[in-house]
């Protein structure tokens, strides 16, 4: 196995190859047994000082990274967009520029624009971990959904997955696309065809159009969101219709004669693409993903650190 | 970088000789070790630790020792400064330390930062009563830090470009310590 990434920021799963994320797993399997312990720090990254930039609202994947680098020992800066300089009509670039000045030594950024990382990356001399950005990538949440269905599963090599839900506004659909297929998972997308990418069929994935289709065919089952703020048109007819015909409930699950594995990244629209009887049930993952989330974003930041 | 085979320092005769003299002294020390626990340091330590747990199993008859490994990989100064990671091995600490005689066993004891680390790391575990160290190979002259083992195998007067490696039949395919001299050095 490799001993370092390929590269020197976490701007997408499309950049990282088969041997970068099995040093992620591997790295956050040390960190997972770290942050069990009664005393959970480690004081790796003592001398690292990471600034979180939230421009966009957050509350997993922020208080996520957050721990992960108090448990790392890192000094953390955070930053808010709506109570920034931004308002005032700074620009990325010289926004982060001026926090970078303060000696900061890596950049956590979610941003609502798609590549905004990526432009960050091209612009500025530092190591940018890319906490999701707009409909484009969200690498972290790739890993540690990556990671907790390889803990159950052994490998993905093989597997059949299948994405439900609201693929074409997703950053969580499209990183995981490309971690599933990288390692070496079959993956299908299921959801109203309005809300399924024209050419997703060039990522190697079969569209489903019928639920109960896809369930039986597939090993785990990753529902996503409706994500209602990014749909400036209605791209089906009503929630409760969407819920009957792409929503996951109990009857649904009793109909499969065999066991699947559920995951969702959150929040959930409870009743929705999830109903409270599965997600009560205790045959979701759901929990295991967020508490993977610490360690998987521990290893990487800790990989990263570990070039600068 | 290449390294030329120089000198085999103990074969697996006098490595025998001087586990059983480590196990004996650990016993003297301890008698029935209830109150003390024994930790390899990973990855080196861990083989050695199981022998030493072995020999005072089977030649002293001293039933239920309690074994963990801890990684230091973590809790390492040199973190970023020579471009490189170091891939992290398993913590496996399944008892309590808080109270106990903690007995640190590591293969070779160079400049003492892996055991400063170490010290460090088992913070996360409890408060020991005592922690006592035990190395098979010390190189006596090369310590960068206040660290001295309380059970040492053998001594080994060894310059800075050579490197000491400890070879285990498990994993290396023999027992022995070679000494080895760096190329171009």
């Amino acid at each position: 196995m490799a001993n370092k990434l390929s590269v020197s920021n976490l701007l997408g799963i499309k950049y990282l190859n088969e041997d970068d994320i099995y040093l992620i797993f591997e790295t956050a399997r040390n960190f997972k047994e770290v942050i069990n312990r009664k005393i959970k720090k480690v004081p790796s990254l003592r001398d690292i000082t990471i600034a979180n930039l939230f421009f966009e609202n957050s509350t997993r994947t922020k208080i996520s990274f957050e721990l992960a680098q108090k448990r790392l020992s890192a000094d953390v800066v955070n930053f808010s967009s709506s109570s920034s300089s931004i308002s005032k009509g700074e620009t990325l670039a010289d926004t982060v520029n001026n926090i970078l000045s303060m000696k900061v030594d890596m950049v956590v950024m979610r941003h609502p624009s798609p590549g905004a990382s990526v432009f960050l990356a091209n612009n500025i001399d530092s190591c940018i971990v890319n906490a999701g950005d707009g409909c484009h990538e969200h690498p972290t949440q790739a890993l540690l959904d990556s990671f907790t269905l390889v803990e159950s599963l052994g490998d993905l090599n093989g597997k059949k997955i299948v994405i439900v839900g609201d693929i074409l506004h997703s950053r969580v659909a499209l990183s995981n696309i490309f971690a599933f297929k990288k390692l070496g998972a079959e993956v299908k997308v299921c959801g109203p065809k309005s809300l399924i990418p024209k050419y997703i069929n060039k990522l190697g994935v079969d569209y489903e159009p019928n639920l109960e289709l896809a369930l039986n065919w597939c090993d785990v089952a990753s529902m996503l969101r409706i994500q209602n703020e990014r749909m400036n048109q209605s791209y089906f007819p009503s929630t409760r219709e969407y819920a009957k015909e792409f929503g996951l409930n109990k009857k649904k699950l009793l109909k499969l004669n065999k066991e699947i594995i559920i995951t969702h990244p959150g929040p959930i629209n409870r009743g929705v693409e999830l109903s409270s009887d599965v997600i009560d049930s205790g045959k979701t993952v759901i929990l295991d993903q967020v508490e993977n989330g610490v360690a998987i974003r521990m290893a990487v930041m800790y990989l990263l650190a570990s070039r600068l | 970088m290449s390294v030329d085979l120089n000198k085999k320092i103990l074969d697996a005769s006098k490595l025998s000789l001087i586990l059983n003299r480590l196990a004996s002294q650990l016993f003297e020390n301890h008698s029935d070790f209830s109150n003390t626990v024994l930790i390899g340091i990973q990855p080196r330590g861990k083989i050695l630790s199981k022998k030493i747990k072995y020999l005072l199993e089977s030649s002293h008859e001293i039933k239920d020792i309690k074994l963990g490994f801890l990684d230091i990989t973590f809790f390492r100064d040199d973190f970023g400064r020579e471009n490189k990671v170091l891939n992290a091995n398993k913590t496996s600490i399944d008892f309590s330390i808080e109270n106990k005689t903690v007995v640190l066993i590591d293969d070779v004891l160079y400049t003492g930062r892996s055991v400063t680390a170490a010290l460090s790391a088992l913070q996360s575990f409890g408060r020991p009563a005592r922690v006592e160290l035990l190395s098979l190979i010390d190189r006596r002259f090369s310590r960068h830090l206040p660290i001295q083992p309380d059970y040492c195998g053998c001594q080994v007067d060894a310059i800075n470009n050579q490197r000491v490696t400890v070879k285990w039949k498990e994993i290396d395919g023999e027992d022995s310590v070679y000494l080895y001299i760096k190329n171009g050095k």
